[in-house]
Parts: structure tokens; C-alpha cells; sequence
């Protein structure tokens, strides 16, 4: 019974991507440009089977360009969450910055990271830092509002406890303020990750710069489709199994 | 003059129906190393006057003198319990004890804030749980720690607000033979305010117990000694002569207040003051 549910369960993730895959090949027999799933495997494996190969600047193997990917994201995220728990934290403690900040806040947190990019590249002039300027300022909403919220959400018992302990405030926020807030923070940060991939995409086509986004645009120019096609499941596999370690970290986090 | 001097104290706080006067005119004196017990129904503002007396909050009007200093914060020599545990989560039994030691003897150092902190928890009978994180232990030991935690710091004013409220009466039975040996094995006395809603348990650990005439706003009513021996038991005190005495006093002054409220609601001089827990009384005696 058991070993016949866990074949279900593992059958059943199987038939879904069998059906994608169907869809995709019933598409490309509509669209002449579109790779059937066999031809991409066949113009990607190269990009699969040596995902460390260096060919080139362009012209490297799949993995690679992924790291490169990984490494900007990585860089601008941690820029961003630098400056968002700070600022997460004051406004949960301060009702008048937040009042202050807040309208400026709603109307920043929907830009697309494709308005901020000339905008660093303006600021910046260069197109890394422009990149991870726009990775930041897109990826650090959630983390601020969780944390913020995550303060606010701290019991009032809890408030008690460092008003008759007579803590520091030092104490306070080490001892009480950061680990009350901690599962809010790592909600946050586990968010503003999968947008800081978003973005990571998006910047990368702009710039040009190696990594898997500049190889999806590059290719596209090159009218090499399969591997848009081949670009676009690794974002998608990439993304997924940052998730699933940020998901991991979490409940580790939670359990402890 | 007594350790601590309270004297004609009042606090309103605003409410949808306007300002909610809580307590009024309150006076109390209270010497050192006496244990008094404040008794009350619910809503009736009784740690409302515990945060008063402690320093968590200030009152309106009147003035709290403890050991010949006004009260304007929360002292050093005071330590607190509260009803809902009020230990950290993320911090195992023996942390949140060191937490209250650290702030108290902040020159000690870190060995002998251990030991302070492990012997605290040794005389609860928490030696073998000092790792343990709260969420692992019962209600009664979290209290325990609670306890715990407010000795260690070895203070001289201790205020407990419904400290077994939220226990079950064999544990409450316990905690409170706990909380009785702790007073009495104190070097130094500790002078004791505590509320609670249980006539039994004031008669079984106070010197002195004074009811609170429920308003709004309220006040206090006249106190009433408990002159028993020490250590008592809850089964001696069922037939003690003097205990009966004492809870007919306390019983009668609590109904007393209860009454002539209900009447003055009824008669509507003071309808949208009620507490949530009331209006039903109110209302069926109109």
C-alpha cells in the first residue's frame, strides 16, 4: 500500500512534465521557430554534458554561466537585505519613520527592475554595479516590510520581560528584538532571493554581461532558439532550487 | 513609615466610551518584609495597580514611595512574575534565568552569574531541566523558572500578578507551597505584593490581605489580617477557626463591592463602563 502511494506520488510530477512536454512539441509543430524539445536537447547537450566548458566569452558551458548568474545575484542581494533588516527594524520600532517613509515606500516597491537599470547605469556608469544597484533596490521590499512587521508582532509580554529585567537596549535588541524577529527576517529574505533572480535576468539581458540571462539574449540575437529554450529551464531550475534551500534554512531555523 | 508608601493614587485610560477612570483614590502602606495580597474580580484593575506600584506605568495622580524614594521606573531591587510565564522562547531554562542575574549583578562574572542562575532553578527543583527550551516543559515548571528568575536577583520588593492564575489547581496547590518556601528561606525579607483572584490562596501565603472594591473606578477596601502560623497547608486552613474569619471578611467586602455596583449600573449612572466581563450581571439586575 505504502510502496504503491510513494510509486503515485512519484509517477504523478513525471506525467505532469510528460504532458508539458507534449504541449511544447504540439506548439512547435504550429511554430516554425519554435525547437521541438528533441532538437533543443540536441542543440543544448553540448551546453548540458560540459557545463563547465569555457569556449569562449560567449561560448561556455551551461553551468558557468549559471555561477555567473549566481554570483551578481548572490552580490546584489546581500547588498540589498545589508541595507533592508536595518531599515526593517527602525520602522518597527518607529511608528513616526514609518509614517514618514511609508508613501515613499509603496511607490518604489513596484518598479520594475528594467526602470532602475539606466538609472544605475546613469548613477554608476559601469554595468556591474548598475546591474547589482538594480538587484538590490528591487529585492529589498519584502525583507523590510517582514522585518518591520516582524517587530510589530513581538508580544507584549515579551516588552515586559526587558522593562522589569531593566535590559540595555543593546540587551533588548540582542536578546529579545533579533530572535523574536528572526523567522519574519528569513520570510523576507527567502522573497526578496526569488525576486533578486528575477531580476538577475532582466539586468543581464540589458547589459550584456555573461551569465545566463546575457546568454538567453545573445542567443536570441544569434537566432539560436533552442537555447533561449534551454536558457529559460535553467533560470526556472535555478530559481526553484534557491527556494527550496532558503525553504530549508527556514524551517531549520523555525524547528531550532 | 512604611517600605512602601501608596497615597491617593488614580490612572484613567481613554476608551471608545470616553475616559475609563480605573482606579481612584487608592491608598495602601505596606511593611518591610510583609506579605500582602491584593484580591479582586476580574476587570477590576488590579494590575492595573500592580504596574502603578512596580513603576511600569505612571499614574495620574497620587504617589507611590518605596523605601523612602518615589517610585518613577522600574527599580533594581524589584523583581516580577507574571500570569503568562514571560520567558523567552528561544532561550533554554537556565538562559532565561541568567538574563534576570545578568541585569541585577551586571558585575558579576560570567561563572558566578551561572552558578547564581543554576542554584535559582536547583531550588525550584529545575536542576535536571537547566537545557530545556520552555515549549519542553509544563506550565507549572515554566512558572517555576518564572520564580526562578525573579529570586535569583535576590530583590527586595517582589510584585506577582495572578503568578498560578493560569495553572491547574494541583499544580497551583504546588506552585504555591513552592512560592511560600522560597519567602521563607529568603536571608533578607522580601517584601511581597500579590494579585490574585483566589481568597484561598491569599489566606495561604499572605500576612495580610485587602480587597479591592470594584468600580470603576476602583479602590481599596479595609485590609484584614491573617495572623497564622507559617508554614500553612490548604487542608489546615479548610477548618482553621481564623481562617474562616479571615475569608467571610474578604468574601463579604469582595460581594459588598460587587453589589453596589451592580446597582449603580443598574440605575445606568455609570452604563458604558463596563467591562466585557460584567454587562450580563448589570443587565439582569435592570
Amino acid at each position: 500500500m505504502t510502496l504503491m502511494k510513494r510509486l503515485i506520488n512519484l509517477m504523478l510530477p513525471l506525467c505532469g512534465v510528460a504532458m508539458a512536454l507534449a504541449a511544447w512539441w504540439a506548439a512547435s509543430l504550429a511554430v516554425p521557430d519554435l525547437p521541438s524539445p528533441v532538437r533543443t536537447w540536441e542543440e543544448s547537450k553540448l551546453y548540458i554534458l560540459e557545463p563547465l566548458a569555457k569556449r569562449g566569452e560567449s561560448d561556455q558551458g551551461i553551468l558557468l554561466l549559471a555561477y555567473y548568474s549566481l554570483v551578481r545575484v548572490a552580490r546584489g542581494f546581500l547588498l540589498g537585505i545589508v541595507l533592508a533588516t536595518p531599515l526593517g527594524f527602525l520602522l518597527g520600532v518607529s511608528p513616526t519613520l514609518t509614517r514618514m517613509f511609508d508613501p515613499i515606500m509603496q511607490v518604489l516597491r513596484p518598479i520594475s527592475p528594467l526602470a532602475w537599470l539606466p538609472l544605475g547605469l546613469v548613477l554608476f556608469q559601469k554595468s556591474e554595479p548598475a546591474a547589482l544597484f538594480a538587484i538590490a533596490i528591487c529585492s529589498m521590499w519584502p525583507t523590510v516590510i517582514n522585518t518591520m512587521m516582524g517587530v510589530r508582532a513581538i508580544p507584549q509580554d515579551y516588552w515586559n520581560v526587558a522593562k522589569v529585567l531593566r535590559l540595555s537596549r543593546t540587551t533588548t535588541f540582542t536578546k529579545i528584538i533579533v530572535p523574536a524577529t528572526l523567522p519574519y527576517m528569513f520570510t523576507g529574505y527567502r522573497l526578496s532571493l526569488g525576486i533578486a533572480w528575477l531580476v538577475i535576468v532582466a539586468s543581464e539581458m540589458l547589459t550584456g554581461t555573461p551569465g545566463v540571462g546575457g546568454f538567453l539574449w545573445q542567443e536570441y540575437n544569434s537566432l539560436v532558439y533552442a537555447h533561449i529554450l534551454l536558457a529559460i529551464i535553467t533560470i526556472g531550475v535555478v530559481g526553484f532550487a534557491l527556494d527550496r534551500l532558503m525553504g530549508l534554512a527556514e524551517a531549520r531555523l523555525r524547528a531550532s | 513609615m512604611a517600605f512602601l508608601e501608596v497615597r491617593d493614587l488614580a490612572k484613567s485610560f481613554p476608551s471608545p466610551a470616553g475616559v475609563r477612570h480605573v482606579l481612584e483614590g487608592v491608598s495602601l502602606d505596606v511593611d518591610q518584609g510583609e506579605f500582602v495580597s491584593i484580591v479582586g474580580s476580574m476587570g477590576s484593575g488590579k494590575s492595573t495597580l500592580l504596574s502603578l506600584l512596580a513603576g511600569l506605568t505612571a499614574p495620574d495622580a497620587g504617589t507611590v514611595v518605596l523605601d523612602g524614594k518615589p517610585v518613577t521606573g522600574v527599580r533594581n531591587d524589584a523583581a516580577f512574575v507574571f500570569q503568562n510565564y514571560s520567558l523567552l522562547p528561544w532561550f533554554s531554562a537556565l538562559e532565561n534565568v541568567r538574563l534576570g542575574v545578568r541585569a541585577a549583578f551586571p558585575a558579576a562574572s560570567a561563572a558566578e552569574q551561572r552558578t547564581r542562575a543554576t542554584e535559582a532553578l536547583e531550588r525550584v527543583g529545575l536542576g535536571n531541566a537547566l537545557d530545556r527550551k520552555p515549549r519542553h516543559l509544563s506550565g507549572g515548571m515554566r512558572q517555576r523558572v518564572s520564580l526562578a528568575r525573579a529570586f535569583a536577583t535576590e530583590p527586595r520588593v517582589l510584585f506577582l500578578d495572578e503568578p498560578f492564575g493560569a495553572l491547574d489547581a494541583l499544580t497551583r496547590d504546588a506552585l504555591q507551597q513552592d512560592l511560600a518556601q522560597l519567602c521563607a528561606e529568603r536571608e533578607r525579607p522580601v517584601t511581597t505584593v500579590m494579585i490574585t483572584n483566589s481568597v484561598e490562596e491569599a489566606i495561604l501565603l499572605s500576612d495580610r490581605i485587602v480587597p479591592i472594591v470594584t468600580g470603576p473606578p476602583s479602590s481599596l477596601g479595609t485590609p484584614i489580617v491573617v495572623d497564622l502560623a507559617r508554614p500553612r497547608t490548604l487542608a489546615q486552613l479548610a477548618h482553621d477557626e481564623q481562617a474562616t474569619h479571615a475569608r467571610a471578611h474578604v468574601v463579604a467586602a469582595l460581594t459588598a463591592s460587587l453589589q453596589r455596583r451592580g446597582r449603580s449600573s443598574g440605575s445606568g449612572s455609570i452604563p458604558a463602563l463596563s467591562t466585557a466581563t460584567e454587562p450580563v450581571k448589570a443587565s439582569g439586575q435592570a
